[in-house]
């Protein structure tokens, strides 16, 4: 069920993660999304899992939640520990399964890899669960901002961005509903051939299209009635600000990095 | 088809932060074609309550017996779509689901997915063209051409060619303007009688609920508020308080002028003129 994924949902709690600033956030996620392939040992992948942990801890989320949240992913963390630990021919063969060599290369290429997946998506998704849409997008304007001296349009992407994620959630809802009222006149999604249940996405998908475009058409009357002729000139009603906290996470993530690099020359 | 609740609860999302209950520990019963209104609030649960009707929700908790077709907490629902064929759901906004490029095909939708023939599927459209008061002219056009009223029409026939035997309504005249709205509900009620359908409509017009239902359930926050027949629930204006509702404007005048001029009328449904002459009675006796 799409209610058991949780990557890209936002949950509301008072934790310091919340309060960052959200350029912050940000930077250093993909800061770390990048330190991440630093990691070269079994301290150096400890010392990163554990820093990512202390992260979900202090975001006031139980972990339970985002565990349970990220359990489709486990499957594709398995399936790729799996695969490497079948396919890779490196070093000594460690012992046979039904007749398939295991080499130490593979396993220890296995569990990188999937570490790296793990690490990745947890870290990524913390993003989504404590930074609201509406600070992300104006997070990345503001970072883009330089480019708009090469004529790149940031304010139109930012606005762009917000439209699209400000609509998921409606379009979500009219999904469910549609085809639930699909469902009520005999439509059956989840079972039957597989030709069969792609024609029935037809009873759903054009709905959904007729009112996305009837509400494309209604906003932009209404951005138009208020006045809205792009980004010049246009005051902000939250101004992003770095504080304190902001200085002290960077901080504690060179730390960190620092930390990393240490532990992998041992 | 009777309907019956037993203590059921619904819990959306339940163990996360989004947990929600829905319902808690409802248990009513509907007697085969009874025409009943569920009044409440937005949140008080009405729409989660339906979605149990034809099985697109289960219950988190208890048990739902329509007809013979038993909906239990924990349990997969044997035969679901042969309960969508007997219950039939207007949803709110039905024109949301018109998708075909003529009204025909979209008619036809949902009987030839519970596996009508052709032939009868012929012989239904026009019969459900005529109850929803459209013309068969229009049967070869685009739904997408016609006004919102028209095409919420085009959306009943939809439901309506199913040939269900519990008709669930859920606010079935929300935007529609004031004639609309009591040409629809006319149109309803007098399918109800008739067809002999059991109906359900979900409402927050308590005018509505009067003037056309004989049963009235009242929710409030997932629970049952208030049941009973229509005159014995929208006279007790004190528990209607509670929950923020209106006694309908009939029943509030009768009570003034019981209170004001000593003149007491029961309320059995009369029409404004047969009300008239009655006060016309009382005023005439007194001289």
């Amino acid at each position: 069920m799409a209610s058991s994924l949780i990557i890209g949902q936002y949950v509301p709690e008072e934790s310091v993660v919340h309060k960052l600033d959200p350029r912050t956030k940000i930077v250093m996620i993909f800061a770390f999304v990048i330190f991440v392939f630093f990691a070269n040992n079994g301290w150096s992948y400890l010392w990163l899992t554990a820093f990512s942990i202390g992260a979900a801890l202090s975001t006031k989320i139980k972990l339970r939640y985002i565990a349970r949240g990220l359990k489709p992913v486990w499957f594709l963390i398995v399936f790729t520990f799996l695969l490497h630990l079948f396919v890779t021919r490196e070093g000594d063969v460690l012992f046979d399964i039904i007749g398939f060599p295991i080499y130490t290369g593979a396993l220890i290429q296995g569990v990188q890899i999937s570490m790296r997946f793990f690490l990745l998506i947890l870290v990524t998704s913390m993003l989504t669960l404590t930074t609201t849409p509406i600070e992300i997008t104006d997070a990345i304007e503001t970072l883009l901002h330089p480019l708009k001296k090469v004529k790149f349009p940031v304010h139109e992407l930012a606005l762009m961005m917000s439209i699209s994620l400000r609509f998921i959630p409606t379009l979500m809802q009219e999904t469910e509903k549609i085809s639930k009222a699909q469902a009520s006149r005999g439509v059956d999604f989840r079972t039957g051939p597989l030709k069969e249940r792609i024609q029935a996405v037809v009873p759903l998908l054009v709905p959904l299209f007729v009112s996305a475009f009837k509400r494309a058409e209604e906003l932009a009357m209404a951005m138009e009635a208020r006045g809205y002729k792009g980004g010049e000139g246009r005051s902000k009603l939250r101004e992003l600000e770095v504080r304190a906290r902001d200085y002290l996470a960077v901080v504690v993530f060179i730390l960190m990095i620092v930390g990393l690099f240490l532990l992998r020359d041992m | 088809m009777d309907i019956s609740f037993t203590d059921v609860s619904h819990i959306y999302q339940q163990n996360s932060p989004f947990e929600y209950h829905a319902l808690k520990d409802l248990s009513f019963s509907i007697p085969s074609g009874k025409f009943v209104a569920i009044v409440g609030h937005t949140g008080s649960g009405k729409s989660t309550l339906i979605q149990h009707l034809n099985g697109l929700l289960r219950p988190t908790k208890g048990t739902i017996e329509i007809g013979d077709y038993r909906l239990i907490a924990g349990e997969k629902p044997k035969e679901i779509k042969g309960l969508r064929k007997k219950v039939g759901v207007v949803f709110q906004y039905p024109e949301h689901q018109l998708f075909e490029e003529t009204i025909a095909k979209d008619i036809a939708f949902g009987p030839k997915n519970f596996g009508a023939t052709d032939e009868e599927i012929a012989e239904r459209i026009p019969e459900v063209m005529r109850a929803v008061n459209l013309s068969e002219t229009l049967l070869e056009r685009s739904p997408f051409d016609l006004s919102g009223g028209q095409m919420r029409r085009v959306a009943i026939a939809g439901v309506l060619a199913m040939n269900p035997e519990v008709l669930v309504l859920d606010e079935p005249t929300a935007g529609l303007d004031p004639k609309g709205q009591q040409e629809i509900m006319d149109m309803f009620y007098q399918l109800h009688h008739d067809k002999g359908l059991t109906t359900i409509l979900v409402t927050h017009s308590m005018e509505d609920a009067l003037k056309y239902a004989e049963h009235v359930i009242i929710l409030e926050g997932g629970r049952k508020h208030l049941e009973g027949d229509v005159g014995e629930v929208f006279t007790q204006k004190q528990t209607l308080k509670e929950v923020q509702l209106d006694v309908p404007e009939v029943i509030q005048f009768l009570m003034d002028l019981d209170e004001r001029m000593g003149i007491r009328i029961p309320y059995e449904k009369q029409t404004i003129d047969v009300l008239s002459n009655q006060i016309k009675q009382h005023l005439k006796a007194r001289r």
